[in-house]
């Protein structure tokens, strides 16, 4: 049984901090679809449209009929673990820095015989397991056996909370708490384990309700941080940049305007100054401090998450101006995700539908509630995953994205 | 389908067996090795360079370049040109390929070289770029390159059929015996089974001495016709039967054989020779595992009876079934491809009675195999030869 995870003590400032590294991330084109579906939260193989064989590691050709018409598609986790190492000793230095390190070799139900990471509540082998794929520091997707049979404390696995963003004990920043999303993402934090978090909040004249309730809450401390204040945002930087474990960006502008209905750029140029042009201040002081902490213990840096939207994917005219600034936010954050991968900082983008506030009133039902959201993103963490669409609008837009993006397009000018 | 019967090795002469410039790293570059090699079968030989006219090369370190740039560095103009990529097959298929090419005239002598350089990054840097597969699959979870997959099978194989460590161990203590023999070999002090037991664990259930040392080296031998031979006054082995098979068995979930357990039958029909002729047995033994599927799959014992036939026997070179005479790779070391010529080159050497204080009393006939390539989860190349000596046997 995994041994629970134990509050850290106080960090000896003496101490050299421990630089980041990565597991070696280079891979065949090929196999870059393991890690599309990993960041998506799935676990999918190579399978043959011709003759349905599925295989791993992934390739160009069926190694049975030799069709090239392959897909990646979910396939049933279950396998048998036929033999274990442990290693003692490693070539490649992130894992030499966290020997002794598990490994399996699993045949799986569905076909094939896969390499693993191993959780290490799995018994000998011969046994069943579980296997799954997860995004690895270095954000390439992986695959990790799971035992058969849930036991308590395995999120708090060595090995798999390197491949987790799990906000246990970690030290949160909320950019902005003063909107329900924002709330809502305090709270669920909160619950989750979080031991400190900082929340963010703008414009101290207003006092939204829920808002000071905030304060209650034990490992909560307001911090004033307007993102649209280079100044404001640098001394913010300056004093967490360095502590901050998990960045939460709930920070945004939202008006509901396309091109025609408010003439003038002053509404466009709000929204970009908070979501983009706020997203780059931030990344700018406090990227470099969280990734100099990729690799500091148990309690490393680990995640920035960006609450964009599914217009981010699509341009939703009745909030034109608003998709465009999001869509421009989502660009940014994968230049972030290139710059951040050396140093283990994994950026999570939360892609929801329109979220039940007052910004989307008009916007006929379903709509997510924001603690809805919030607990998708606290999953996401201790899953992960780096792609979250959250909600069934939010899914049905993604599904439809993927199907074709110009079809989406003509639906959305209706 | 019934294969075609192989046309018997008729007139076919491998000499020179020869080893150069072992050691643990080199400044030195591949190239530098396998010139090394054809200089050092040249002066056995006494054949002049313009008088070989196939060359036949396998080198991990040569790239960017092959066979072919070779040529021109070595100033060469062969009539026959082959590069082996097969690691531990390479040797026992480089004499195929050598063979056939006298047999038909395609050429007359022909120079197979095995060499390889060792930096003190050299392996580290392979390891991330050996194949499509070991990028994408088995580099990115931390394995040093084989270890991780011979430790699956030694733990597989442990599990199945009751091995224990001293089975192996017993193995590596009988080798380094045989190496302290070798003067090419790297380890130069005994081995025993204690310290075997007892070294570091490296990547488990795999210890230190399981492993083998990667080094820099070259290895080589001639193949030319009987008559060039004897005009020579050179000491050759003949070949009997060879086999070679790639990515055999590919639907068991780990590998509990190799290709030989495909091929072993009409090895020894074709060789007219059968297990029990076989008078030593040189084996590819990166890891001891390796040893006991060799010894199954060719036909020594049955599947699954390799730790009682371990316990039963003596593997040292006076011993009663000698294995690896030379040390093997364990005691030898692992000079990337010349590892995989290291049994052919011993075996002609015991067979033309030229060993040096290991040599294999009454040594008529000789058993190679290789095995090489861990491409994903398990090696996919292996071979096996048959040899006798010079006068037939
Ligand atoms: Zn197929």
């Amino acid at each position: 049984m995994t041994e629970p995870l134990r509050r850290p003590k106080r960090k000896n400032p003496i101490l050299r901090t421990r630089l980041p590294v990565v597991p070696p991330w280079t891979r065949s084109r090929v196999a870059l679809g393991m890690t599309a579906a990993a960041a998506r939260g799935s676990f999918e193989l190579q399978r043959c449209s011709e003759c349905g064989r599925i295989q791993y590691p992934p390739r160009e050709m069926c190694s049975g009929c030799l069709s090239v018409d392959l897909s990646w598609s979910p396939v049933d986790r279950t396998g048998e673990l036929i033999s274990e190492t442990e290693l003692n000793h490693s070539h490649d230095l992130f894992f030499r820095e966290r020997l002794p390190w598990r490994l399996g070799l699993v045949k799986l139900a569905c076909g094939p015989t896969v390499v693993t990471h191993l959780h290490g509540d799995v018994p000998e082998p011969p046994c069943t397991v579980r296997v799954d794929a997860r995004l690895d520091r270095a954000g390439r997707g992986v695959l990790i056996a799971f035992p058969d049979k849930e036991a308590p404390n395995m999120a708090d696995d060595k090995q798999l909370r390197e491949m987790t963003c799990d906000p246990k004990f970690r030290k949160v920043l909320i950019t902005d708490g003063k909107s329900a999303v924002g709330q809502a993402m305090v709270r669920a934090v909160a619950d989750a384990g979080a031991s400190l978090i900082w929340v963010g909040h703008a414009e101290p004249w207003k006092q939204p309700p829920g808002f000071s309730e905030l304060e209650s809450i034990p490992e909560v401390t307001l911090v004033p941080l307007d993102l649209t204040d280079a100044r404001a945002v640098r001394e913010a930087g300056g004093s967490l940049g360095g502590r901050v474990d998990i960045l939460i960006n709930t920070a945004e502008a939202h008006r509901t305007h396309g091109v025609a209905s408010r003439y003038g750029t002053d509404v466009a140029r709000l929204e970009m100054d908070v979501n983009y042009f706020g997203l780059l201040r931030l990344a700018q002081e406090f990227g470099p401090a969280m990734q100099f902490r990729g690799a500091d213990g148990q309690n490393s840096a680990v995640a920035w998450v960006n609450i964009l939207s599914v217009f981010a994917l699509s341009n939703f005219p009745p909030h034109g101006t608003y998709s465009a600034s999001k869509a421009a936010a989502f660009s940014l954050t994968q230049c972030m995700r290139a710059e951040f991968k050396p140093n283990a900082i994994r950026v999570v983008n939360v892609f929801p539908g329109p979220v039940d506030d007052e910004w989307n009133q008009l916007i006929p039902p379903p709509k997510l509630a924001p603690e809805r959201l919030a607990a998708d993103v606290v999953a996401a963490l201790k899953d992960g995953v780096e792609d979250v669409y959250p909600g069934a609008v939010a899914r049905e837009w993604f599904s439809r994205y993927r199907e074709d993006p110009k079809v989406l397009e003509r639906e959305l000018c209706e | 389908m019934a294969d075609r019967a192989q046309t018997p090795y008729t007139g076919i002469a491998v000499a020179a067996p020869v080893t150069v410039d072992y050691c643990r790293y080199s400044n030195r570059s591949a190239h530098w090795f396998l010139a090394r090699v054809l200089r050092r079968l040249l002066d056995e030989s006494g054949i002049a360079k313009d008088e070989v006219d196939g060359l036949c090369v396998s080198s991990f370190q040569l790239m960017p370049d092959t066979a072919v740039g070779l040529t021109q560095h070595l100033g060469v103009s062969p009539r026959w040109l082959d590069h082996i990529p097969m690691g531990g097959a390479c040797g026992v298929v480089a004499l195929r390929r050598a063979a056939r090419a006298v047999q038909c005239g395609d050429a007359e002598v022909v120079a197979c070289l095995a060499g390889d350089t060792n930096h003190v990054d050299t392996f580290r840097k392979m390891l991330g770029s050996f194949s499509q597969y070991a990028q994408d699959a088995v580099y990115p979870y931390g394995s040093g390159g084989p270890n991780a997959n011979f430790a699956f099978l030694t733990d597989h194989y442990m599990r199945a059929y009751g091995a224990r460590r001293e089975d192996f161990g017993k193995l590596c203590v009988a080798q380094r015996e045989n190496a302290l023999a070798n003067p090419n070999a790297l380890f130069k002090t005994p081995l025993t089974l204690d310290d075997y037991l007892n070294a570091r664990v490296i990547t488990a259930p795999l210890r230190l001495f399981d492993c083998v040392m990667p080094c820099a080296g070259g290895e080589g031998f001639l193949v030319t016709t009987a008559e060039r031979a004897e005009a020579l006054g050179l000491p050759h082995a003949r070949v009997l039967a060879t086999i070679e098979r790639h990515n055999a068995w590919p639907d068991d979930p780990i590998q509990m054989r190799g290709g030989w357990a495909m091929d072993a039958d009409s090895l020894y029909a074709n060789a007219g020779k059968g297990p029990d002729d076989i008078d030593f047995l040189c084996t590819y033994d990166d890891y001891p595992v390796i040893n006991a599927l060799q010894l199954e799959n060719l036909g020594f014992c049955n599947e699954g009876e390799a730790p009682a036939f371990i316990r039963e026997h003596d593997f040292t070179w006076n011993g009663d079934f000698p294995l690896n005479p030379s040390g093997g790779q364990l005691s030898v070391g692992q000079a990337g491809a010349a590892g995989g010529y290291l049994g052919l080159v011993e075996a002609v050497r015991q067979l033309t009675g030229t060993a040096h204080g290991h040599q294999v009393a009454d040594a008529r006939i000789g058993l190679v195999s290789g095995f090489g390539m861990i491409n994903y989860d398990r090696g996919l190349c292996s071979a096996a030869a048959v040899l006798s000596g010079g006068n037939g046997a």
